[in-house]
């Protein structure tokens, strides 16, 4: 049984609704989870790859990246503080039990998880689902379902959880795990590479137009649990893909990690086109709870004139820390980043990207919008680096920062290194009040103060919007107006 | 005198912390009426349009204001512009990356909203957005343009008539509407107002010059002077004061306070 929260003994009813319409994800699945005990040793990720009936090269990989975890050190540098993290008080499986061999078509899945995901707004049974968007259901550490598998596969495009494809193409895995972000990248990246239980894998194959979006969903359920999810997706020669993200998790008052990697490689003329939009819970106003989202996000551009696109709309979580970056290595290829970052009551966020030119006439774009309100930080924080290769090569980079109320901060650190002497790179950057004439006017035509203040907020965000998919467009506005509630007034 | 007046201004005083601005101002309309409002820059013009549309950096420290029977100063700013009163203003704001039409149809829909009305779609919003720009003979291509984002001057004034014109509210203040229009222009925004007049609607018209009056014929015209009505008459007053200025109203003023001595 479901159980929405929160208790009605505690709210009024007035009360209850507000709570609702501030976090409406919070709720938890009541479902028999088999989990790990707490702790991490070489046992324990030895016991995650067992359970995944993993070949020995990739459990001999994890044990390498956790021992090189071991000498690392938590990052200090981002713009974020948290009390230190233990890591022996938090279990690193948890799935939901299977019932015999674990489900072979959608009719088997477990009926309080198609509940989940359809009360997420994400039904999992192909009649209900999205048009024209093939969705992998992950919760807590395993993927649950994938839909349109088969309509995929019938033009070669493999779209499966992480796992599977561990089984099922291992080959492919094998070449490009850890070729864009290397076990030793950073220290959460170790960490993941350590213990990673499920994700979703993605290769079109050459010349292949991926006719429909595909989308991985991340649920996070069980309590006292990290979430170490692994992404790959691999665009042939010509390919082409849009992929998308999302994410929710329970109001809890502990602070929950989630630890991702993300690793995309888009060979010759390749595109690959990768949207989020991230609703961890973001702990409540106080800032008591949340998810501290932690997460190594890289995309090589390892072909001439490929392109790798990310788009973000960060609205969760109550520290945000990733990097979406792109390694541009082919000659002509591209690399974009639009990035959309809200920090309300007690939430912060470090967030930017890395464009490291190395092919002749790269090109990468920057478009990062970060709103402040609350007691909110946002950081912004990018490198461009022209490598001495990288003739002609060029870059914009335009950072706004919108502040709403006296209470929030918005700090951007732009970091610039061009070792060509041809380079053309621009960088500008704003920040700005949200205008009180500007809410004036909204009013006197009728609106009120919140609605104004979302109106103004999504015209600040316009340019990164419109590189998102439409659906998720209409989502990542309604997404910001419950996320700015009570940010005036 | 039988119809009750749909604004009714009595002894209005208003101030900011440096200083007061109105000092007892009154002001009745009636419904139809176009009320003219001309005075030295400074006077307290602009003021008195924020005050009635309740911007809050003005505080009321006495008098009242009804509209069409209700307290209007216990109304927000919303409220007062979902009954009815709009300002067109003197210095239109951009709202970068916010289409006109989505604005305008999002302000529509709250001010039905608050009447019980169903909300407007977007197709039936462009049908009607569009008939009202040809109004004003404003391009559409203003529709999908950022709220005011880049418009010159002129086109910032010609989009305040239009979102009167789609707003129909019941009583519209024109705070210098007029400055910096062309010819053409002007005669656009005018024929915006004229087609508007009704005997239900009523407008406060605020001006420095008679050649917009020429276009709108007030019914009353007004000379606003720091911070009060000094004198009050009809169009002919207006034509007096683009050819005499203000100064003679002061000497009059001034003779007739000595007088009453
Ligand atoms: N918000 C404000 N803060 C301080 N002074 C103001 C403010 N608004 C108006 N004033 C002052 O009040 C007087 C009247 O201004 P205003 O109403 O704009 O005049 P008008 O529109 O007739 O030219 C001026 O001296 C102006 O400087
Ligand atoms: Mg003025």
């Amino acid at each position: 049984m479901s159980n929405p929260t929160p208790s009605p003994e505690t709210s009024s009813a007035e009360a209850l609704v507000a709570e609702h319409a501030e976090y409406k994800y919070g709720f938890v699945t009541e479902i028999e989870q088999e989990t790990l005990p707490p702790g991490l040793d070489e046992g324990t990720i030895r016991h995650i790859s067992a359970m995944k009936r993993e070949p020995s090269w990739l459990t001999e990989w994890r044990l390498a990246a956790y021992r090189r975890w071991l000498e690392m050190e938590t990052p200090v540098w981002p713009k974020v503080s948290y009390p230190p993290i233990d890591y022996q008080a938090s279990s690193y499986y948890s799935a939901p039990k299977k019932k015999g061999e674990g489900p072979k078509s959608l009719d088997e899945v477990d009926p309080e998880l198609l509940k989940t995901f359809e009360k997420l707004g994400i039904p999992l049974h192909e009649r209900a689902a999205l048009a024209g968007i093939a969705v992998d259901a992950v919760f807590d550490s395993v993927s649950v379902a994938t839909t349109f598998k088969e309509k995929l596969a019938s033009m070669g495009v493999l779209f499966c959880s992480f796992s599977e494809a561990v089984q099922n193409h291992p080959e492919l895995v094998r070449r490009y795990l850890g070729s864009v972000v290397p076990v030793s990248d950073n220290y959460y990246a170790a960490l993941n590479s350590a213990v990673f239980t499920d994700g979703s894998f993605v290769y079109v194959p050459k010349g292949v137009r991926c006719p429909m979006e595909l989308s991985t969903y991340f649920r996070i359920n069980a309590q006292n649990t990290g979430q170490f999810e692994r992404t790959l997706i691999i665009a042939d020669e010509g390919a082409y893909v849009s992929y998308l993200e999302g994410c929710t998790a329970p109001k809890r008052d502990e602070n929950q990690l989630h630890a991702a990697v993300v690793e995309l490689i888009a060979l010759d003329r390749a595109q690959i086109k990768y949207s989020t939009v991230q609703n961890w819970y973001p702990g409540d106003k106080d800032g008591k709870g949340g998810i501290y989202n932690f997460v190594t996000k890289r995309g090589k551009c390892a072909g001439v004139d490929s392109r790798i696109s990310w788009t973000q709309v960060e609205t969760g979580s109550s520290i945000t820390w990733k990097y979406p970056s792109c390694i541009l290595l082919g000659d002509g290829s591209v690399g974009e980043f639009y990035s959309v970052a809200l920090t309300n009551h007690r939430q912060q966020a470090d967030t930017g990207t890395k464009m490291i030119h190395l092919g002749r006439n790269t090109r990468s774009t920057i478009i990062s919008k970060g709103i402040s309100a609350g007691h909110g930080q946002n950081t912004y924080r990018g490198l461009v680096q022209i490598q001495p290769g990288a003739k002609g090569a060029r870059n914009y980079s335009q950072c706004d920062s919108l502040l709403i109320g006296d209470l929030c901060g918005a700090h951007t650190f732009p970091y610039l290194e061009v070792k060509t002497d041809d380079a053309q790179v621009e960088h500008e950057a704003s920040t700005s009040k949200i205008g009180e004439d500007q809410i004036h006017y909204c009013r006197q035509r009728g609106l009120s103060e919140e609605d104004a203040v979302n109106l103004i907020v999504n015209g600040f965000c316009k340019q990164v919007f419109k590189e998102l998919p439409m659906e998720f467009a209409v989502e990542a506005q309604k997404l910001l107006a419950v996320s700015l509630e009570g940010s005036v007034g | 005198m039988t119809r009750p007046a749909l604004f009714e201004i009595r002894d209005l005083k208003a101030r900011v912390p440096e200083a007061e601005i109105l000092h007892g101002l009154s002001l009745t309309i009636g419904p139809g009426e176009v009320h003219a409002i001309m005075g030295p820059n400074g006077s307290g013009k602009s003021t008195l349009a924020h005050v009635l549309t309740g911007r809050e950096d003005y505080e009321i420290v006495g008098g009242s204001v009804r509209f069409a029977g209700a307290d209007l100063l216990a109304m927000n700013v919303e409220e007062r512009a979902r009954a009815g009163v709009f300002l067109s203003f003197q210095y239109p704001i951009e709202i970068p990356g916010v289409a006109t039409a989505y604005f305008l149809r999002a302000a529509l829909n709250a001010v039905r909203k608050s009447k019980g009305l169903p909300e407007i779609d977007a197709m039936d919003f462009l049908t009607l957005a569009k008939e009202k720009a040809k109004l004003v003979q404003m391009d559409q291509r203003f529709l999908s343009r950022a709220l005011n984002e880049g418009f010159s001057g002129g086109e910032k004034k010609r989009n305040e008539i239009f979102q009167m014109a789609v707003l129909e509210p019941r009583f519209a203040i024109l705070d210098e509407t007029d400055s910096g229009l062309d010819v053409d222009a002007l005669r656009a925004v005018s024929n915006g107002v004229n087609a508007l007049r009704s005997p239900e609607r009523s407008f406060l018209v605020i001006t420095h010059y008679h050649r917009l009056l020429e276009h709108i014929r007030p019914d009353f015209v007004h000379v606003l002077m720091k911070g009060r009505i000094v004198k009050s008459g009809g169009p002919e007053l207006a034509l007096e004061l683009d050819r005499r200025g203000y100064q003679w109203v002061e000497e009059e003023l001034a003779g007739t306070a000595g007088a009453s001595r």
